[in-house]
């Protein structure tokens, strides 16, 4: 089966008040050309999940700063004062989780299960509207499973059948990302014949991919983030 | 005895070389964001540490120059940085239950607010600044060791070290040593103990600027 997909209809299946994982920490791993087709669309109360909002005008940031996202959750908004200033004015609803713990309620979603026990925060406001049960005479908080409706990843490599491959730190959300949406629409930056990825190699295998859409051109927001550079 | 007084980049960089001195050849360790990240600056590489950036990393070294900058490569706070010999990647998922699963030997960390028996506070300001948690729990909470890299005072010059934090917690009975421009501190059965005495600080100034019981074993105390 070929999954090879025009953006555009790629992009089509996400609907207005979906529920949309994005991947990426920071730079690395952001699907900039999908989150730009998504702005175009002009889809709207959406609930975003990311680890951040990426930075002022990059990333989901320019959804959230176009008003298409109702509710953000995420893990740190530290190097994004624009979204800080809306989630604050009440512009967005915003939920912070432990960033572990985010990515394990994804991984739980993609998993099939409910949900898990974990002691993170225990002591601390965020168990203070969570269950919390003891469990081999362990106090934990129960974490609820996540899912979303479309997953929009990033990965360097993809074949024509959805198998992908990442780079470096540009793997971070992404693998557990593709396992928990119904739709996964994964950008690549170049295509490959199936067959010519060595299975060793292959980080998500093409089963929770629906929609591999090649990145024609890197633009400049894939590059380097000059201020980021210290030395 | 009049002591010479340090600026806060000197003092950020003596805590920074002092913290340094904690990490045991062949170690595994997270830096956060601030002071801790300074320690790169002073890292002894003979001892082959090994350092866990959260994004999926273990094995990074050194923030790198524009020239090397990979655009696919940075640490968690979004610095470009190059490798160790030996580094290798992968995903959040797996990046925490490095830290959650006890293979973290060290974590230092920043700190708004200490209290006397070694809760953490450092994720928001109620009402000023909440950007978020980010690992900072998770590091808090399950590294081995937990050191606290942070100026002894905050802006205003009030003491950080207090009885009990009055911002919201990050972990609770979390902190094993506290090291700052004046001293190092040790949490020792929900007792702050005084360990190393800065060669810049005398032990009036540090009991002033310490808001908690603060045990000084008899005699002379180690300088650094």
């Amino acid at each position: 089966m070929n999954k090879v997909t025009n953006i555009n209809d790629a992009i089509s299946t996400i609907k207005d008040g979906q529920t949309i994982m994005v991947g990426g920490f920071g730079v690395p791993g952001t699907p900039f050309m999908l989150i730009d087709a998504l702005l175009q669309q002009g889809t709207r109360h959406l609930t975003l999940i990311k680890n951040e909002a990426n930075e002022p005008h990059l990333g989901v940031s320019k959804l959230i700063e176009a008003g298409r996202v109702d509710r953000l959750i995420t893990s740190h908004l530290g190097l994004n004062t624009t979204v800080l200033a809306m989630m604050n004015d009440k512009k967005i609803a915003v939920e912070f989780n432990p960033q572990g713990i985010l990515v394990e309620r994804i991984r739980c979603g993609g998993a099939g299960l409910i949900g898990f026990i974990s002691d993170i925060g225990i002591d601390t406001v965020l168990s203070k509207h969570k269950q919390v049960i003891t469990l081999n005479g362990q106090k934990g908080i129960v974490e609820s499973a996540l899912r979303a409706d479309v997953a929009m990843i990033h990965a360097a490599v993809g074949d024509d059948l959805g198998n992908l491959v990442y780079e470096k730190s540009a793997r971070n959300f992404n693998p557990a990302m593709a396992t928990a949406a119904d739709i996964v629409i994964a950008e690549v930056e170049s295509i490959v014949n199936t067959g010519s990825l060595n299975p060793d190699a292959i980080h998500t295998p093409s089963a929770f991919v629906d929609h591999v859409v090649e990145i024609r051109e890197l633009r400049d927001e894939y590059g380097i983030l000059e201020h980021h550079v210290f030395t | 005895m009049t002591k010479k007084r340090l600026t806060v980049s000197n003092a950020r960089d003596k805590i920074a070389r002092r913290a340094e001195k904690e990490i045991i050849a062949g170690q595994i360790v997270n830096l956060g964001i601030g002071i801790p990240t300074l320690i790169l600056k002073y890292l002894d590489w003979e001892k082959r540490v090994q350092i866990h950036s959260e994004n999926g990393i273990l094995g990074m070294k050194s923030h790198c120059s524009r020239e090397t900058a990979d655009r696919n490569l940075i640490d968690a706070g979004g610095g470009y940085i190059d490798l160790v010999t030996g580094a290798s990647f992968f995903d959040s998922s797996l990046s925490f239950s490095l830290v959650r699963g006890g293979r973290l030997d060290i974590a230092f960390l920043g700190a708004l607010e200490l209290s006397a028996r070694g809760d953490l506070a450092n994720w928001m300001i109620p009402g000023k600044y909440t950007p978020g948690i980010g690992g900072g729990m998770e590091l808090a909470q399950k590294a081995r060791r937990l050191i606290i890299t942070t100026l002894h005072t905050n802006r205003k010059g009030q003491p950080k070290i207090l009885e009990s934090c009055t911002l919201p917690l990050t972990a609770k009975a979390c902190v094993d040593r506290i090291i700052t421009e004046l001293s190092v501190i040790d949490v020792v059965d929900d007792q702050l103990k005084l360990v190393e005495i800065a060669e810049e600080a005398t032990l009036e100034e540090i009991v002033e600027k310490t808001d908690a019981p603060l045990m000084v074993p008899d005699g002379e105390l180690p300088r650094f």
